[in-house]
């Protein structure tokens, strides 16, 4: 009894994360974009500078009629939207916010596996969306998608093996559990690698080929409303939430901090992940759009040299210590 | 020397950061007026006190959006035995604000002042046609008419001003002279020989 309490417990924690962290993202990045472009942003929704905003386009997305054009593939198209949300349900679940075992929702000992895994598995969604809605733009955009990828997903594997390397696990909360301070300027390499591509792999701007509004109108969800486009649109930000906090615990040390990483380790890590998702806000501002020539360019000639680079790198180190 | 490579990306992401820094431009209107330069062409405010119907602005108009019905009335003559005068009597005085174009060429035009530049921009309505405002809705706007912005320093005096100072200061220059005895003496008032 306890123990299915214990696990509902966790279920409920994860879940609302999931659901507020995306929310709180959305809003920053209404707010702290506008003031980058010297704008206010949204100011009346909920009154105190427009905090609900993302609640009333939540009550909006709810009431629009939901359409499924007469020429898509009905269940492949309807499907799409929760292949797209749900992996990134499963890696939240696995995270370690603290160094406690109450601070993880499941401790997964193939952790760094286990997370990439799923979060490729996100990317099918935009896919499935784009084969399946019958409209050339989403087709585009879904063969975008694939492409966008096959290119980064290697970059970010490459990165992540460096780190596993690094701490001999591949489990999240041992990779921690062996971080020292001196791996962030041995590993930043890798760090920066891993977030870049991580960041195409949401697509967010200025990598956002795949969706760029003003060529292929909205990609893959081109022809999705109502509620099915806001899950799209919630995936996204759960997306940010993820990478954010998967660079911050394989990269950036997770829990360790200044000082109390015992009881402040779940701060420290909010923190470092409210720190990177500012910064994945401020790119898409400061940063026009890559052209789909110069995304693969960045990630085959650039980003995976550099990946593997720093395994070499880590290598070397991690047999110069042990000797 | 070249850029250091990377240098713009970093250029851009300051100009960001240093925007957001900074006071927004974002003007709050609904919630905040906006604060409007002197002659501000908002709307066209109606002195129909000074109109004498002369129609001068309603032809003009490139638009033709101002309409003016008037009729003649005949007023008996001020003293017995004279002459009978006519005037206009303006009926109505309309303009199309759908149709203006703000060109401000009826408030030039006007030779008795009787048309003026109202910084009033509110008067959206819902049916094109309740955009044609009629005299009543003209002559309230004229209350919201600024004064004219002041002069310039050392600026000329404005005509009227100059020219009504000039004869006061030519009759206060009279007065002390005026005695019941002597009859006044000719002015100089033409030319002024030196």
């Amino acid at each position: 009894m306890n123990d299915a309490l214990d696990v509902a417990l966790r279920l409920a924690i994860v879940f609302v994360v999931f659901l507020v962290a995306p929310l709180l993202v959305g809003q920053t990045e209404h707010k702290v974009m506008a003031h980058m472009q010297g704008r206010l942003g949204p100011m009346y929704a909920g009154g105190f500078h427009g905090w609900a905003q993302l609640v009333a386009d939540g009550v909006k997305f709810a009431q629009k009629e939901d359409v499924v054009p007469a020429a898509a593939d009905r269940r492949v198209f309807q499907l799409a939207p929760a292949v797209a949300l749900l992996p990134y349900l499963l890696v939240l679940a696995v995270i370690p916010a603290g160094p406690k075992d109450g601070a993880v929702g499941q401790a997964v000992d193939a952790g760094v596996f286990f997370v990439l895994a799923v979060m490729g598995v996100g990317v099918l969604g935009s896919l499935m969306a784009g084969w399946a809605s019958a409209n050339k733009f989403s087709l585009l955009g879904g063969v975008r998608t694939a492409a966008q990828l096959l290119s980064y997903e290697l970059p970010m594997l490459l990165a992540a093996a460096s780190v596993a390397m690094a701490a001999g696990t591949v489990s999240l909360s041992g990779i921690l559990q062996a971080f020292e301070w001196w791996w962030l300027p041995w590993q930043i390499i890798g760090a920066l690698v891993f977030f870049v591509a991580g960041l195409a792999e949401l697509q967010r701007p200025p990598f956002d080929m795949p969706v760029a509004d003003s060529e292929i109108i909205f990609g893959a969800y081109t022809e999705y409303t109502g509620l099915r486009f806001a899950l799209f649109l919630l995936a996204e930000y759960a997306g940010i939430v993820i990478l954010c906090a998967l660079t911050t615990v394989l990269f950036l040390g997770g829990w360790h901090g200044p000082f109390g990483d015992d009881g402040l380790g779940w701060f420290w890590t909010l923190v470092k992940t409210a720190l990177l998702a500012f910064v994945i806000i401020w790119l898409r501002v400061s940063y026009p759009r890559l052209r789909e020539d110069q995304l693969q360019k960045l990630a085959w000639t650039t980003l995976v040299p550099l990946a593997l680079a720093q395994i070499a790198l880590t290598g070397i180190v991690k047999v110069a210590i042990n000797q | 020397m070249t850029p250091l490579p990377g240098s713009g990306l970093a250029k851009g992401l300051a100009v960001t950061l240093r925007t957001m820094t900074k006071k927004t431009v974002t003007a709050q209107y609904p919630d905040a007026q906006p604060e409007l330069p002197p002659r501000t062409r908002g709307v066209i405010g109606l002195f129909e006190e000074n109109c004498t119907v002369c129609m001068l602005c309603a032809r003009e108009c490139p638009d033709w959006c101002i309409y003016i019905d008037s009729h003649k009335e005949t007023a008996p003559p001020a003293a017995p035995g004279g002459r009978e005068r006519s005037r206009n009597v303006l009926d109505r005085f309309a303009i199309d604000f759908s149709l203006c174009m703000y060109c401000g060429i009826c408030i030039e035009v006007c030779p008795f002042d009787a048309l003026f530049w109202s910084p009033e921009f509110e008067y959206a309505e819902t049916d094109i046609h309740e955009l044609t405002h009629e005299r009543d809705k003209l002559r309230e706007w004229m209350w919201t008419v600024p004064e004219p912005p002041a002069l310039d320093p050392g600026a000329e005096e404005p005509k009227e001003i100059a020219a009504a100072r000039k004869t006061a200061d030519k009759l206060a220059a009279r007065i002390p002279q005026t005695d019941p005895d002597s009859p006044p003496e000719p002015t100089e008032e033409k030319g002024g020989t030196p």
